[in-house]
């Protein structure tokens, strides 16, 4: 148990809940498209709608996908697994019931590892967990209600019924809120580096519900929560220390929690009862009738696993073993496929791992983050990004004026050299001429000068910043900071 | 032309005797003489049979000749058929115009069948003598103050009036077999998963199995062959090659080992239906049958175990009609509870409601142990019981039913009797086997039938037999009174 997840002596206990959309072409019961932005119901066919006498037929794409999510954490894969019906009503549920996996999941037991931030005193290494994996089944997703413009009525698009899901239940083995969003992260990036899913948050597509209860140390669990479509990893953690915060409030003032389903609300950080234990439905699980049990073959199984692209666990070692990166550099950078495609990119292109590691995530992440943009929407190329890098390196360009071309490109003026040339912006490494510069700025400033050279080698160290700042005024900032310390070191001596 | 069987009509058809078209002129005539009392039919598709039967002269002209050109077939009203109204005997469908068509009406078709209309049923195919149809009770023509069995009455009660020279039916726990019984006419429930289930409305789909209803085995035959095949659409449905079934009709049936079970004659059994029974073994003894008594003892726990898992099955299978996308909705709703609640209760009859409540409760937190659990356990055992049999035998043969047609709201008002009525049908359809009645007589004016039992996928083997019982006696050329 770490310390951090001790508050006042209370120990917080969280498991996760995620479902996955997977990329499928067509729908895991119907051969509807799963495209999403049509216009409501274009994409419903009679099976979708629950026409009467319509039957399902399994969407084989779909199971392979769960089957490569199992072998990825390493999971045993159920060769025999049962569709059953959920049974509720509700508008947006065409057949009055789900068809989702209960009693025979298609993925059992796994494992997740995780690495957390690494603290100041660890070493660039984080502490490392694992997480396990209860099952993951598959599931059709339900249609949306659209309650705006239809005058107090409600209207039913049920172009999203019927899209695959995996839910993957973890075990209740987080005990706060970081280690809760490293494995959602770790669980973003499985999925996206598998192609099953296209890890867009935004769109639901990977959707987030977070059991949360709290104990002193060596007690039972306690009554849990469940906060449900988190679909953020920052609301995640904001959710989570809400929840854990409240809970400890209603238990130390001698109250008891109440097992129910919460919302949170992003904008107003504030989170509701949607529903209690009390007034759940009863389910009626059983099993399809109008499905057959899902065999898969050791044939089908050894062939998917052989066909595994590149998990992040093994890209991670790579990062570290060819990139030279920490442990937590290499995780970050090979979390996702987007970022790790984008960092090798860039540095085939600028020859210079680390100082393009240090770019994707330092000034690229913030930039993205600022606009809220995918790495793999970003307005500067890994190659434009990579070519800046190399004129940083050649000498060409101060950090300094880096940073603006690249403030150029992200505006999308362009390709970094194409930018450089136009705007000038080249360092000035003609010794000649900026020996001329050194000459002109010593002799402007004799008072200085003479302070200078009253100085011992510590004083000193700080006042030649006076005369550096007078030359890269003159030079607007292109001067190269090392010729100029050189050169100002020789005539002031 | 009426009292024909299909294949004597297909021959004359074939030999230009009569028209498609005269022919189906002639059934509508019928119907529209006869119906106004049977009330067989829901629908009648006059002019789209019309339009196929002049399509079935086109293609006899042209020496197209398939399997059922210019043959009419009452389809029941179970069975989507696009552009026609496709009711399942139920309020709730009353406005349902099925946007597609069933996959045994789209292969009938194909092979050339002409739609004379939609026939009558128990609501969602839900009970033993058609009296919860939406549209009244369906009269028996052998006697009109007589149920026809359900069911698909509808369709036995038409075809034994001669309405209709064949009917597709559909048979969860007995609805083509007793009707066939009940009515005198031949019926065939085949294996599940033989004929496809997509467009057939469903009732509770571990069970439920289309089949055809005909005026001999050979009709049935000629029909199945059409019907059944693996279709991509029902996960259900099984890939097997479709038997030679009229091929194979005639064969000798000297040596073939006859399974007597002492569950089908119990000591309660009415002592005429049992001596039918015996009768029409008697008949293939003396065609070289051997009759070998046997025990299936879980038999007996069948009708129970049916009552848990059909009605479950039922409750989740017709929550879709919720009044919001198809069917009945109930007038100015409220609000979404409001709509359920009055839609489904208004638009549901009482015998639905009685399942669905069943079905509800026996799938419970608490409850899917003891009664869906140990139903399906049961199952089991009574699939067990029928392949241990099979070992030694080659048809299992005993009464489809326990009684002959009962008076109309005889048992209006006691569901645990009517439920009986399936006493000896329902095994077969919890093992999933393909089972025949066909007419072997009648008892005080009116018919009895005997259940044909086979193995997984012989079909072919029991209309063999059928086939050569109707070979050496009549029933099934006896025509009602009022009806010739």
């Amino acid at each position: 148990m770490s310390q951090s997840s001790m508050n006042g002596g209370w120990e917080t206990v969280i498991g996760l809940e995620v479902h996955v959309q997977l990329a499928t072409e067509s729908k895991i019961f119907s051969a509807s498209s799963t495209r999403t932005g049509d216009e409501p119901n274009r994409n419903a066919s009679l099976i979708d709608l629950g026409m009467p006498g319509t039957l399902p037929v399994v969407n084989r794409e779909a199971i392979r996908h769960a089957i490569r999510f199992g072998l990825a954490v390493g999971a045993e894969i159920g060769r025999r697994s049962v569709f059953e019906r959920k049974n509720y009503f509700y508008p947006d549920l065409p057949k009055g019931y789900q068809t989702t996996q209960l009693a025979e999941p298609i993925v059992g037991p796994g494992v997740v590892d995780i690495e957390l931030a690494p603290k100041g005193n660890e070493g660039g290494q984080g502490e490392k967990k694992s997480v396990r994996i209860h099952h993951a089944h598959l599931e059709e997703d339900a249609g949306k209600s659209l309650h705006e413009d239809f005058h107090g009525m409600t209207g039913i698009d049920l172009n999203r019924a019927g899209t695959p899901l995996i839910e993957i239940v973890s075990e209740p083995d987080m005990s706060n809120s970081e280690e809760a969003v490293a494995f959602a992260r770790k669980l973003h990036s499985i999925v996206t580096s598998l192609g099953i899913c296209d890890g867009d948050m935004s769109q639901g597509n990977m959707r987030f519900d977070v059991n949360i209860s709290v104990r002193r140390p060596g007690q039972p669990l306690g009554i849990r929560t469940e906060t449900k479509n988190l679909n953020s990893f920052r609301f995640m953690e904001k959710a989570i220390a809400l929840e854990v915060a409240r809970q400890i409030d209603v238990l130390e003032d001698g109250g008891e929690i109440v097992q129910e389903t919460r919302l949170y609300n992003a904008d107003t950080h504030t989170a509701r009862s949607m529903r209690t234990k009390e007034d759940a439905n009863d389910y009626r699980y059983f099993p399809c009738p109008d499905l057959l049990p899902v065999l898969v073959s050791e044939e089908e199984i050894a062939a998917l696993k052989d066909a595994l692209p590149e998990l992040p666990d093994v890209r991670k070692a790579r990062f570290i073993n060819d990139y030279q990166l920490s442990g937590y550099d290499a995780d970050l950078l090979s979390g996702s496929v987007a970022t790790a495609r984008y960092f090798e990119t860039a540095t085939a292109a600028s020859g210079d791992a680390k100082l393009t590691a240090n770019w994707v995530m330092g000034e690229l992440t913030a930039r993205l983050n600022a606009e809220d943009l995918g790495i793999e929407h970003s307005p500067v190329s890994a190659a434009q990004l990579g070519q800046l890098i190399q004129r940083l390196q050649d000498g060409t360009l101060s950090s300094k004026i880096a940073k603006q071309v690249f403030e150029a490109c992200w505006n999308g003026e362009g390709d970094p050299d194409r930018i450089i040339e136009a705007k000038g912006l080249k360092q000035m490494n003609d010794s000649g001429e900026l020996e001329k510069i050194v000459d002109q700025v010593i002799a402007n400033n004799p008072a200085q000068v003479e302070d200078y050279r009253g100085s011992d080698d510590a004083k000193r160290k700080k006042k030649i910043g006076f005369f550096v700042g007078q030359i890269m005024k003159a030079t607007q900032g292109k001067a190269n900071p090392q010729q100029v310390n050189q050169l100002l070191q020789q005539k002031l001596q | 032309m009426h009292t024909k069987t299909l294949t004597e009509l297909k021959a004359g058809l074939q030999a230009k005797d009569f028209s498609a078209r005269e022919l189906t002129e002639h059934f509508l005539a019928r119907i529209e003489h006869h119906d106004g009392t049977l009330n067989s039919f829901v629908t009648v598709t006059a002019d789209q049979a019309l339009a196929q039967a002049d399509a079935a002269d086109q293609a006899i002209a042209a020496g197209d000749h398939r399997l059922l050109t210019g043959l009419p077939i009452a389809h029941k009203d179970i069975f989507c058929t696009e552009g026609v109204r496709t009711s399942c005997g139920s309020r709730m469908l009353d406005n349902f115009i099925a946007p597609y068509t069933a996959t045994v009406v789209e292969k009938m078709a194909d092979q050339g069948a002409i739609m004379l209309g939609k026939t009558n049923m128990d609501e969602f195919a839900m009970g033993s003598s058609n009296e919860t149809s939406f549209y009244g009770p369906v009269r028996n023509p052998w006697d009109t103050e007589r149920v026809p069995g359900g069911s698909s009455g509808g369709a036995a009660a038409s075809l034994a009036a001669r309405l209709t020279p064949g009917a597709t039916g559909t048979d969860t726990g007995g609805s083509i077999r007793q009707p066939a019984a009940l009515n005198g006419v031949t019926g065939l429930k085949p294996t599940y998963g033989r004929v496809s289930r997509w467009g057939m409305i469903a009732f509770a789909s571990s069970l439920d199995q289309a089949g055809p209803l005909g005026l001999s085995a050979a009709d049935c035959a000629l029909m199945l062959t059409a019907m059944a095949g693996h279709d991509s659409k029902d996960s259900t449905c099984v890939d097997e090659p479709v038997g030679d079934y009229l091929g194979g009709i005639n064969q000798d049936i000297a040596g073939l080992r006859i399974g007597v079970p002492e569950e089908f004659f119990p000591e309660n059994l009415d002592g005429a239906i049992a001596d039918n029974a015996r009768d029409a073994l008697r008949e293939l003894e003396k065609q070289g049958a051997k009759l070998i008594k046997l025990s299936l003892p879980s038999v007996t726990l069948s009708v129970p175990a049916y009552y848990v898992i059909a009605p479950a099955e039922a409750s989740s299978n017709l929550a879709r009609f919720d009044g919001v996308r198809f069917g009945y909705r109930c007038d100015d709703p409220v609000d979404l509870e409001d709509l359920y609640k009055r839609s489904r209760s208004e638009g549901f009859g009482a015998e639905v409601k009685r399942r669905i409540l069943v079905g509800t409760y026996a799938l419970s937190a608490g409850y899917y142990d003891a009664y869906y659990k140990r139903a399906q356990q049961v199952r089991r055992l009574i699939r067990d019981d029928f392949a241990r049999a099979f070992k030694d035998v080659d048809v299992i043969i005993g009464p489809t039913s326990p009684e002959t047609a009962f008076k109309l709201g005889a048992k209006a008002d006691d569901p645990v009797n009517m439920y009986m009525a399936d006493v000896f049908t329902i095994a077969v359809n919890l093992a999933g086997l393909p089972a025949l009645s066909m007419p072997s007589g009648l008892i005080n004016g009116l018919p009895a039938g005997v259940q044909v039992i086979g193995n997984y996928f012989q079909e072919g083997r029991i209309l063999n037999v059928a086939h050569r019982y109707q070979m050496a006696t009549d029933w099934h050329q006896t025509i009602p009174g009022g009806f010739a």
